[in-house]
């Protein structure tokens, strides 16, 4: 290279540099929308999409950290995984699955018909996926509470009925029991000293038949449930809370399943919740005309965050409800 | 390639001077509110050393506790808090956003030769985050306190009965956040807003260093965010993955930490030593020796730092094997360091070096560096690590990394930066002065840790055997001997302040991009588009008397062009 073409070059680019400057540039004014710091269109949209991606890089770490610790759980504790996941149920799970695909396909068109300026094919599939959206939440509503009724929760809580689901044997037992700690219970009960399994101290439990956790440092005892109350009131396992406890086959340690099921489902619910504001925000926008053949960079990014939310729950869903 | 081209007169308008950045709009909103990075630069800073003060008086604090075993002014509860908040202050609120979030964001654009960042509002917005993450750092003392450490290693963490920790977590959450997004603007910036001419090799190493760190900063921090995260929920509703009498795993959180707070320290020292590329290069006025070695050896840390954080943990109880890699690993770490150390060395042999306090500072830096790295190959050896762990020597060892070339590395990047982010010159020979103040005081303090260290001296305690006074004595009074070198240097840019010399363009003779604007720089950085050349050519420049400063020589420069050509014909 010459050093005179080079030379050219830098001082040409310079102008274009140059003009910049202020807001009166032609691109500036053909573009209201093109930032001063930006030349053109294009570089503007470059960078955004680049630093979507970034953004996206850093929200697969910020899940990362968490596949690691199920990997890392589940290795110590291959039974809970294969044992709670038939607490989870398929179907409803499916449909979730179904329900966030189908919405990222309406994005996708979203972006299409956002691309060739056709705002009321784009307004309904923003529509669309946000519809896609809220149902996916109701569904995982009706999972949650469904789970919460029957005591499926994470830690120390998992072990401990709620009191008017409890059979009389039970309640006398209670009696005469140290008080049990309440369902959530902060940093009293991890207070004493780590030798003793606090938590295992449900009422009925037998410390005598406490098994040991399979791998971990300490079990907690809880596959020793008291198992003649079981048979006395007849439960039929599913169908009342705590019904968990009454089956003599849990292995211990099985509220770790639900501790980590409900951090990963509930950090990707938090994701769902805020993909819907941006997706309101875009439809607001999109009602008031701002997007079309020259810009449509919000669209394309909110699409490429709704995928990567997707993308997380085409992995939680096997992992968590498919591996019985 | 590297053809240069220089500034041409006309272009230059000196008539813009009078309107800079600094007065080109007025009024408190207009600095809360400025989308300006070199405003949100220059907040940061102010910032920053506010931290940096609050870390230090805890830091003597500490110090002073440690004159005598047993009590000397406070009590051994009160002393856990000291050190914690000594340490959780200078990691998260001073040196990780020291040098990429107050010097990169004023310097990065000017530097690359664009008018701002990518995303102006996002750099707002990351600042905000800090102040928010520092009002919460705050609010912890007011809520107890926390004194588990800056490491926050459960079960304690999650046991503790200070009321403080929820709090702190929830401001190192939200720091992480401003890193995540300073971060995540720089590497848009370099990628997509370098001007024509400016490809990558002619981008100055400071660039180089801050793009590495940025990559660490986007790629490390998440996992930070989301194990501060699940040890809120693990204090708060006890899920029990890192609680062993729940089945969790304490070693866990362990990995999780360190994943994000080994690369942390390079997030620390990468950046510092791009500051030292530029300074050891401008002062000796020679052209930096190995410029690709250097560029990739940035990269090449910001690699090796996602690998090694296993060597955090040689005594948690991991396995032999992973011992093994993970000290395999930290080794090499050592040769990316080397490359560079070599080559600052080779580009002062022969160099014209100006004995400037910027160039004290960089001198200080290689010399603390070598220490610092050196000793720790020790750290990273498995036996000696295990009779090393948790000792003063670790203690030291960090502490001349950390702060004798992190921190020292900032402050020689605010001297080398200070003219043109203020327009004003300070007294050279006082900054010399407080310089030297420091570098002793420094090594009083910290190198007679090292030999606490190695006779057994357990880091973080409170109380120790009298045979172990002598030294706490003599690291005390360091640390006097430093802080009252630290005044000085603050009294240096106070007076510069107010009544500092006026700053040419250039003062040092530099010839980046940021020295061909005027000091301090106009709002749109350039008043005259800049022109790209390799920013290590010193020959085209002399020294203006009348300027007070260096200029391009058409001379000079007619006969490097000719050379240039010579060389590429």
């Amino acid at each position: 290279m010459s050093s005179a073409s080079v030379d050219h070059e830098v001082r040409v680019g310079h102008e274009g540099h140059a003009d910049g400057h202020g807001h009166g540039s032609a691109e500036h004014e053909k573009y209201p929308f093109l930032a001063h710091h930006f030349e053109t269109p294009a570089q503007q949209f470059d960078s955004a999409k680049l630093g979507m991606w970034l953004f996206l890089a850093t929200e697969v770490l910020f899940f990362g950290a968490l596949f690691v610790a199920y990997a890392v759980l589940r290795s110590r504790f291959p039974e809970v995984f294969s044992y709670g996941s038939h607490y989870l149920d398929t179907v409803m799970g499916g449909i979730n699955t179904c329900v966030l695909i189908l919405s990222s396909l309406t994005m996708a068109l979203g972006v299409y018909f956002a691309q060739r300026g056709k705002r009321i094919a784009l307004l309904i599939c923003l529509w669309l996926t946000m519809a896609g959206a809220a149902g996916f939440l109701v569904i995982k509503y009706f999972e949650y509470s469904h789970k919460i009724h029957e005591n499926l929760v994470w830690g120390p809580g998992f072990y401990i009925p709620p009191h008017d689901a409890m059979g009389e044997a039970e309640s006398v037992a209670l009696a005469h029991a140290p008080a049990p700690a309440p369902a959530v219970v902060p940093a009293p009960l991890n207070s004493a000293p780590s030798g003793v399994p606090m938590i295992g101290a449900h009422p009925a439990v037998d410390a005598s038949v406490v098994k040991p956790a399979s791998m971990g440092p300490l079990g907690l005892g809880a596959g020793a449930v008291n198992h003649a109350s079981a048979v006395t009131h007849d439960i039929i396992p599913d169908q009342l809370p705590s019904a968990h406890l009454e089956d003599a086959k849990m292995p211990p340690n099985t509220h770790v399943f639900f501790a980590i099921y409900y951090a990963m489902t509930g950090l990707h619910g938090f994701h769902v919740i805020v993909g819907m504001v941006v997706i309101g925000m875009l439809i607001y926008r999109a009602t008031r005309g701002d997007f079309g053949p020259n810009y449509f960079t919000p669209v394309d990014l909110v699409g490429l965050y709704w995928h990567v939310v997707d993308l997380v729950w085409i992995f939680l869903f096997p992992l968590f409800y498919l591996i019985h | 390639m590297t053809t240069i081209v220089t500034p041409r007169p006309e272009l230059l308008d000196t008539s813009a001077t009078k309107d800079n950045y600094l007065t080109y709009t007025r009024g408190f909103l207009s600095w809360a509110l400025t989308l300006d990075h070199k405003r949100i630069g220059v907040m940061y800073m102010s910032a920053v050393l506010a931290s940096f003060f609050v870390g230090g008086v805890f830091a003597l604090l500490l110090r002073t506790e440690l004159l005598t075993p047993g009590r000397t002014i406070v009590s051994a509860d009160t002393y856990n808090q000291f050190f914690t908040l000594h340490g959780a202050i200078m990691v998260f609120l001073v040196i990780i956003p020291s040098i990429p979030a107050a010097l990169g964001n004023f310097i990065l654009p000017i530097m690359l030769g664009a008018k701002d960042v990518a995303f102006p509002k996002l750099n707002l917005f990351s600042f905000y985050l800090w102040i928010g993450g520092a009002l919460f750092t705050l609010y912890s003392l007011a809520a107890g306190g926390f004194d588990t450490g800056w490491t926050f290693y459960t079960p304690y963490s999650t046991t503790t009965t200070t009321g403080g920790v929820i709090p702190v977590l929830t401001g190192v959450f939200i720091l992480g956040f401003s890193s995540i997004f300073t971060g995540l603007n720089f590497i848009v910036t370099v990628h997509k807003l370098r001007p024509p001419g400016m490809t990558w090799f002619r981008m100055p190493l400071f660039l180089w260093a801050l793009y590495a760190t940025a990559i660490i900063q986007v790629l490390a921090t998440p996992v930070l965010a989301i194990t501060v995260c699940l040890l809120i929920v693990e204090r708060t509703m006890n899920i029990g993955i890192f609680n062993p009498s729940m089945g969790g795993d304490p070693v866990l959180y362990q990995h999780f930490f360190w994943f994000y707070s080994h690369p942390a320290v390079y997030i620390m020292i990468v950046p510092a030593m791009g500051i030292i590329s530029e300074i050891i290069s401008v002062h000796a006025h020679r052209q930096i020796f190995g410029y690709r070695f250097i560029a990739f050896s940035s990269i090449a840390i910001a690699m090796f730092s996602f690998i090694v954080w296993g060597h955090h943990m040689f005594v948690s109880g991991q396995s032999g094997l992973m011992n093994t890699i993970f000290s395999l690993i930290s080794f090499s770490v050592a040769i990316p360091s080397a490359v560079k150390t070599f080559n600052w060395t080779m580009t002062l042999y022969k160099g014209t070096i100006s004995l400037t306090a910027p160039m004290m500072y960089g001198l200080s830096f290689i010399f603390l560096f070598t220490i610092g790295g050196l000793t720790g190959i020790h750290l990273a050896t498995l036996n000696t690590d295990v009779h090393l762990h948790d000792t003063y020597f670790v203690v030291a060892h960090f502490h001349y990394v950390m702060m004798g070339s992190a921190l020292i590395g900032m402050i020689g990047g605010l001297h080398h930066w200070w003219p043109k982010m203020t327009g004003r010159m300070y007294n050279e020979k006082a900054a010399i002065i407080a310089c030297i103040i420091i570098f002793v005081g420094f090594n009083v303090t910290f190198f007679t840790q090292f030999m606490l260290g190695s006779q057994g001296m357990p880091r973080r305690y409170y109380d120790y055997q009298p045979e172990f006074q002598i030294y706490h004595v003599i690291s005390t009074i360091g640390a006097y001997i430093m802080a009252s070198g630290f005044f000085l240097c603050a009294a240096c840019f106070v007076q510069s302040l107010l009544g500092g010399k006026k700053a040419p363009a250039n003062p040092w003779g530099g010839r980046s991009l940021e020295w061909q604007c005027t000091s301090p720089p106009p709002h749109d950085n350039f008043s005259a588009p800049p022109t790209v050349g390799n920013c290590y050519d010193f020959s085209m420049l002399r020294w203006d008397e009348k300027e007070q400063g260096y200029v391009v020589d058409k001379e000079l420069e007619a006969v490097a062009i000719a050379a240039e050509a010579r060389g590429h014909s």
